[in-house]
């Protein structure tokens, strides 16, 4: 790390960054809204997050010279990292953000290029096309020093995350998690507690920094309390009518999983949730007329989120909750200061997609009957194979038990060219058909 | 003079179907016309023959409801319907006991489960895929020059069925043509034609489960070769209207009759 690098990467985050953007907010024209009537009005908390995550993509050209960079799985034990100051780049949300600004499918392209299979995972391909062409309409994301992985999403980050080492030359550190079949044993905890252990030294000599115990139980302790605001944002949801729809809570999701640990991530959850309790007290819905509530499964549809959120809407359906933003609330409860290596197993293998189906059926009939819910609707997305796996028996299963009306739809999460708006349509509007009045 | 005549238009990719029922919900007449390339100028085309037939002038129809791909484009509609429930509806009609419906249609299939009270509990379709429905079989025919309606009963007589590996319908094609060029029998690829697409069909019907009694709809039903497999694997017989085509159209008049 170089003097000057610091130098510049510190001014920047605290001089530079701020007065930009302040001049863009200045010289942006104030776009009037009309005020829609499917919908309340934006939440405010809105712009702070637009402010956190362009700030977090700014920055990040900066950092080479001051700080290690990262890049970083959704589901890896981040707070490892944090207690060595990485910062921290996560291709799968850098993935999202291009599929919301409806690339994904130039991107991909790139990748299909060079020869990867328009079959792999869209964040892959995106991913990968970044880091061969240098394209992202995200700016610039700065080289990793290090890549860091854990495979309880899924095994394809294993061998995209090796492309990715391979192409900079740099370390892969990799947490194997164990699938669990039906119950954790104590044999998975050690195994996974010793490639901790193991990544101890490894990450002391990629960032040139001793690790300290105490600074890291003080992040996870930071992370349980984050997680735990996630979660109450999510709960604010369980009023009727909920204050917020599962559209929104996409992006709202995304400084826990990108900036998960730090103190921002922690402070931006309690403002909104105090907007959140605001319009709880106030009795305003996010959905204007909130007449039926729905459940979303898997990753959302980047490039539609905005035209499914309408067209729902227009039915008075409101998405109350979802698998995908429950992922980052769904094992707080395994967070211990007192003992984080332990806890970090547990916390980081039991999450939805490295569980097994019975858990993830269990898990929805709960998310189901505390949201209140009338409908689900199912995305099976092309790109994510062990999401999509088993949708159509959990379907069949929720109907037995619940008779909880379903939908699935065929999408993809950014590659848009795996989604049929015709085909949606009719499905979508069969299901409405389904829920009557 | 009371309006009390009702009009279902499903406009499909292949065909257009008008029914008019009466408010007692029974049959007065129906057409079948091409949709072409002009959607609403076929649902105009095959409205007016059905008129025509059950000799009524149009404004003795107090309620249309428009299915299908093109159901937007059918200005004429008071409401329009996906022709999923609409399918399940028509079917509901002609068989009270049928509680699942298998349509094939010209670009798409699906299976429905209706409930006790007629009501649609679940359903599953084709994907962005062209296999498993008439398409598949009406490409299949043109490439075989054998004419379409000739298909189903060339499957039958053929003793044994060519193994067709691809389920693209543009693999499948290729895989013919090399089939073909191998001197393989015409009926027995054809058979195993029928043999891939009842077999993607029937994964559908797998995701929906099959209730009770069965019936198939859309153009495909009139297909014998398709009906002969479908029944072996469902082990049943199938309920196949002799109209089948027209079965989302009366769906479509029977929900506007209510």
């Amino acid at each position: 790390m170089s003097l000057t690098g610091q130098l510049r990467y510190h001014f920047m985050k605290d001089i530079g960054a701020p007065a930009l953007m302040g001049l863009q907010n200045i010289t942006k024209k104030k776009r009037i809204r009309k005020p829609d009537p499917l919908f309340a009005p934006p939440l405010e908390c809105t712009a702070r997050l637009k402010e956190i995550m362009t700030r977090h993509y700014y920055l990040a050209r900066f950092v080479p010279g001051a700080k290690p960079v990262a890049w970083v799985t959704s589901g890896a034990p981040v707070e490892l990292l944090r207690s060595f100051g990485f910062y921290t780049i996560y291709p799968e949300n850098h993935g999202s953000l291009v599929g919301a600004k409806k690339q994904g499918a130039n991107m991909c392209a790139i990748a299909e290029g060079a020869g990867y299979s328009p079959d792999l995972c869209s964040y892959a391909r995106i991913d990968l096309a970044h880091t061969l062409s240098g394209k992202t309409p995200a700016g610039r994301l700065p080289k990793p020093d290090i890549l860091f992985a854990a495979n309880n999403i899924c095994q394809t980050i294993v061998y995209w995350f090796k492309a990715i080492a391979h192409h900079y030359d740099i370390p892969l550190i990799l947490l194997d998690t164990p699938f669990n079949y039906s119950a954790i044993n104590d044999g998975d905890i050690k195994y996974m507690v010793a490639q901790l252990q193991e990544m101890i030294p490894v990450l002391e000599q990629a960032a040139k920094k001793k690790f300290n115990y105490a600074e890291f139980q003080e992040i996870i302790g930071r992370a349980r309390d984050t997680s735990l605001a996630w979660s109450d944002v999510l709960a604010t949801m369980k009023n009727r009518p909920a204050p917020m729809t599962i559209f929104e809570t996409f992006f709202h999701l995304a400084p826990i999983v990108s900036l998960r640990g730090l103190p921002v991530t922690y402070d931006y959850y309690q403002i909104l949730l105090e907007e959140l309790q605001q319009r709880v007290r106030q009795g305003i819905g996010a959905v204007t007329n909130e007449r039926k509530r729905l459940m979303w499964d898997n990753i959302a549809i980047w490039y539609k989120v905005r035209d499914h959120s309408v067209q729902f809407a227009e039915q008075g359906m409101n998405f109350v909750t979802a698998t995908y933003t429950n992922a980052w609330a769904e094992t707080t409860v395994y967070m211990d200061v007192n003992n984080p290596f332990e806890s970090m197993a547990k916390t980081y293998s039991l999450v939805i997609l490295n569980n097994n189906l019975d858990y993830r059926l269990r898990l929805m009939e709960r998310l189901i009957k505390e949201y209140q819910v009338d409908g689900l609707v199912i995305h099976s997305a092309r790109s994510c194979k062990p999401y999509s796996v088993g949708q159509y028996d959990i379907k069949r299963k929720l109907r037995e038990r619940l008779g909880i009306p379903a939908v699935v739809i065929d999408g993809d999460i950014t590659d848009a060219r795996a989604y049929s708006e015709e085909q949606t349509r009719t499905r979508l509007e069969a299901f409405f058909e389904t829920m009557g009045d | 003079m009371p309006n009390d005549y009702f009009a279902g238009i499903d406009v499909g990719s292949l065909s257009t179907e008008a029914v008019i029922v009466d408010s007692n919900k029974h049959l007065l007449s129906y057409s079948i016309v091409n949709t072409g390339i002009n959607s609403s100028a076929a649902a105009e085309e095959a409205l007016s023959e059905a008129l025509q037939k059950a000799e009524l002038p149009r404004n003795r129809i107090a309620k249309i409801i428009a299915t299908g791909y093109g159901r937007a484009a059918v200005g004429a509609a008071h409401k329009r319907m996906t022709e999923i429930t609409c399918h399940a509806a028509g079917a509901q009609q002609l068989f009270p006991e049928v509680r699942t419906v298998i349509d094939i249609g010209g670009q798409d299939s699906k299976v429905i489960h209706i409930g006790q009270d007629g009501q649609l509990v679940d359903f599953a379709m084709n994907d962005k895929c062209a296999a498993g429905t008439g398409r598949f079989l009406e490409i299949m025919a043109k490439r075989l020059e054998v004419k379409l309606e000739k298909l189903g009963d060339l499957a039958l007589l053929a003793e044994k069925a060519v193994s067709i590996s691809n389920t693209c319908t543009v693999f499948a094609e290729s895989e013919v043509v090399s089939l073909v060029a191998q001197n393989h029998p015409i009926d027995e690829i054809i058979r195993g034609l029928h043999v891939a697409i009842v077999n993607r069909i029937w994964n559908q019907v797998q995701t929906v489960g099959v209730h009770g009694q069965v019936a198939l709809t859309g153009g495909v039903a009139l297909n014998r070769g398709v009906v002969n497999l479908l029944e072996e694997k469902l082990e049943q017989t199938l309920e196949i209207y002799s109209e089948p085509q027209i079965v989302g159209a009366l769906g479509a008049a029977i929900l506007a009759s209510k």
